[in-house]
């Protein structure tokens, strides 16, 4: 609501969302070419990866500012202050998100230099659950969409799983093959780095639960029953 | 707290008595007035004839009426108010606005307030010396007139600065701030304001000019006239004048017609008394709340 | 020495420039050689503990320490160039180019209209009134409350609306500067809201000077603070910077609430 009381505060609350979510679409969009570039063999993703990811960190530092500023100046309560709050830690878990995308790129130009590993299904699984994490993450943020938030940190579980299991595969192909160690190798880096990307997006959708309800369910705890609690 | 019930007995009989104290020192002036007024209405209501109030004063009492000291007294209280009100509202407004606030305003402000319990008759002494003589104005309305304004001036002055001191310092500062000069802030602002005030003042100034006997008996008000007042420079008595040349004659019927003078007399200062009040009630609800 | 950082003007010429003010009212100094410069079309806070002379400074932008006696004013203050402490300055000149709001509101005991067109009459104005009076109303956001009832009184209005009215008033005789003596103190909080909403569309049209002892309303509503303390100037800057990395102590101890 942009009208009447407070205007000036408001708009400026709409530009630290649209901020934060110029930032959001750029992780996701950095995650999703860092993926196609592995499969693709894509080895100049790199340079356009690390282009969006300094956009990504000048957009953190804007919003560490802005929001250090209405901190200080404009007295913000109850929805806006876990709004402002949130919206540093996300902008900080966004930029990790970023940062690993960069990670994929690079392994992937690792290995597209050596001769295509076989179908990794784990693989390409992982990555498409991670996407699907950080989107549906994204999307329960800008929604405020509070059970979409608490499916996304229960899918966490699997990733974990999948990156287990990926590795036991490595591990016994590098046994049998010497030659496959250097490209098994990335591949399990790229697999740590999409565990970690799913950790980020368990991470918003947290905050996303805290900043529409107040209540946090980080670290194990849960969310208490409220009747009728959720709030839109 | 320990209750003493001998003492709380003693606090409120002592209550009491202070309460039925105030009571009988209300009904003392209330009951002498009461008892005045009704001798008066007694002696006096039946002399309130029409030709009471068109005939001239005469030696017969059964003739004798009070229209050359009631015009007299409506003219005094007329060139009075025309005279003493602008002077005075004007002096209030150069005190109150316009005087530095040095010794010299002091001086005159504690004047001023001297000069509103000097006896009046010293004003009739003075109103001789000064408009009679040294002006030469003769015993006419015009003396009495302007020596009974200086008798008032010192009272209105005095109400009207109180009226003008009372208007909110947070008034003028708006009127300034938007670029008034201290004349229009005065004219615009302050005077309207403190207007009800002033003019309350000024009635109630008046009211005691008109009972005011002694000065214009100085300055040579007639008491047995056969005329009213027709221009400024002609000879006049005065109700006052009139009751108390009546009360001194022998004959019994002359007192009675003196009462129904009295009564004529307090009539109009009720009537005074009362266009004071309900100007102060109106706008007294127009005060900055 | 007080601390006094950058202010942007924008290329553009101050709308007031204050150089050594000193008020004293006989050996006590209320105000003592302040400096800074108001950028046009900003807000600019006083803040600073009570008796600290941010009020008196105030003042001073628009002459009315003339009309307490006793006060002296040394110094210069510029507008458009010209001292306004010059000898052949007109006094009432100044005020009618420098507004005022005072901290309790203080309609006159008239109707609506007659409160918003009494500074357009007495300056001598000919033009369309109605229309003034309307666009003074409109630019204090009291327009639609009160269009139906101009001639009521004005003393029929709440705390908020005669402030807004206030405002209106001031307005009406088309100032460059408004000054503002903590102009919402006296009112509820979500009249104190609405206040300032109006400040801040007011900046695109006017230059506001405001004196606030509520030092959170400073930072929501202003580009600049100045901080005083008995008297002196202590630290001039942006506002953001003020409130989160002052470079003066005395600063930093009064924003963070730690003063005295």
């Amino acid at each position: 609501m942009n009208t009447g009381v407070r205007r000036h505060f408001n708009e400026e609350l709409d530009e630290v969302q649209a901020n934060l979510m110029a930032m959001a679409g750029l992780a996701e969009d950095m995650v999703a070419r860092a993926f196609d570039a592995i499969q693709l063999r894509d080895r100049g993703a790199l340079a356009v990866l690390r282009d969006m990811d300094r956009q990504v960190d000048d957009l953190e530092l804007t919003l560490d500012e802005q929001v250090m500023e209405l901190l200080a100046l404009q007295q913000p309560m109850a929805r806006d202050l876990r709004f402002l709050l949130s919206t540093l830690k996300i902008s900080n878990d966004l930029e990790r998100v970023g940062d690993h995308a960069v990670n994929l790129a690079r392994a992937a130009r690792k290995m597209a230099k050596y001769p295509l590993l076989q179908d990794m299904p784990e693989l390409e699984e992982m990555a498409a659950i991670t996407r699907s994490m950080l989107r549906d993450a994204l999307s329960a943020f800008t929604n405020r969409d509070v059970s979409l938030a608490l499916e996304v940190c229960a899918r966490d579980d699997e990733v974990d799983n999948l990156r287990r299991s990926l590795f036991r595969i490595l591990v016994t192909r590098m046994s049998e093959d010497p030659r496959a160690i250097s490209p098994a190798l990335e591949a399990l880096r790229a697999s740590q780095n999409l565990e970690r990307i799913a950790d980020l997006s368990t991470n918003v959708s947290e905050e996303v639960v805290f900043l529409t309800t107040g209540e946090t369910i980080k670290h194990g705890a849960s969310l208490p029953d409220h009747e009728g609690s959720e709030d839109g | 707290m320990s209750t003493d019930p001998g003492r709380d007995r003693r606090r409120k009989w002592a209550g009491a008595a202070f309460w039925a104290l105030c009571w009988a020192a209300t009904m003392v002036g209330i009951v002498a007035l009461m008892i005045l007024l009704v001798d008066i209405i007694m002696d006096g209501a039946s002399q309130l004839r029409p030709e009471f109030f068109t005939s001239f004063a005469s030696r017969f009492p059964e003739r004798a009426g009070i229209l050359a000291p009631l015009m007299g007294t409506l003219w005094i209280l007329g060139l009075t108010a025309l005279i003493a009100f602008p002077v005075s509202v004007g002096a209030a407004i150069y005190l109150e606005e316009y005087a530095p606030q040095n010794w010299l305003t002091r001086v005159i402000q504690v004047n001023i307030a001297n000069l509103a319990g000097v006896p009046s008759i010293v004003y009739g002494i003075l109103g001789l010396a000064v408009f009679v003589r040294w002006m030469g104005l003769e015993r006419s309305v015009i003396s009495g007139a302007l020596t009974l304004s200086i008798l008032i001036l010192p009272v209105i002055i005095l109400a009207s600065q109180e009226a003008i001191r009372a208007v909110p310092l947070s008034l003028r500062q708006a009127a300034y701030g938007l670029g008034a000069t201290r004349w229009q802030v005065t004219r615009h602002q302050v005077l309207p304001m403190a207007l009800p005030g002033i003019l309350t003042g000024t009635i109630l100034a008046l009211s005691r000019a008109v009972g005011e006997t002694a000065p214009l008996i100085m300055i040579g008000a007639l008491t047995f006239i056969a005329f009213t007042p027709q221009g400024l420079m002609d000879e006049f008595t005065v109700l006052p004048i009139q009751i108390y040349n009546w009360v001194s004659r022998p004959q019994d019927e002359f007192r009675q017609i003196a009462a129904a003078a009295i009564l004529v007399l307090l009539t109009l200062l009720l009537t005074m008394n009362a266009a004071a009040i309900i100007l102060r009630n109106r706008f007294s609800r127009m005060r900055v709340r | 020495m007080p601390t006094v950082h950058d202010i942007e003007t924008g290329g553009r010429p101050p709308a007031l420039e204050a150089h050594n003010l000193t008020v004293s009212y006989g050996t006590t100094k209320a105000v003592d050689d302040v400096s800074l410069v108001v950028p046009a079309n900003k807000v600019v806070a006083l803040i600073g503990p009570s008796g600290c002379g941010k009020s008196t400074l105030l003042r001073c932008f628009n002459r009315m320490n003339d009309l307490i006696p006793g006060a002296q004013v040394s110094g210069e203050v510029d507008f458009h160039g010209q001292n306004l402490y010059a000898p052949d300055v007109d006094p009432v000149e100044v005020r009618r180019r420098i507004g005022m709001v005072f901290q309790k509101p203080n309609p006159f005991p008239k109707s609506i209209y007659d409160n918003i067109a009494f500074g357009p009459r007495i300056n001598g104005f000919q033009g369309d009134l109605d229309g003034l009076v309307e666009t003074s109303l409109k630019q204090a956001a009291l327009w639609q409350e009160v269009s139906d009832r101009l001639g009521s009184s004005a003393y029929d209005l709440s705390g908020g609306q005669q402030q807004r009215l206030c405002i209106a008033r001031t307005l009406a005789v088309t100032p460059e500067i408004v000054l503002m003596d903590e102009p919402a103190s006296a009112l509820d909080p979500i009249a104190t809201q609405r206040i300032e909403d109006l400040i801040f569309e007011l900046k695109q049209d006017y230059t506001i000077v405001i004196v606030t002892h509520n030092m959170q309303q400073a930072a929501r509503v202003s580009d600049y603070t100045a901080f005083l303390y008995m008297g002196h100037l202590v630290e001039y800057g942006p506002t953001d910077m003020m409130f989160t990395n002052p470079t003066e102590e005395r600063t930093e101890a009064y924003v963070t609430g730690r003063f005295g």
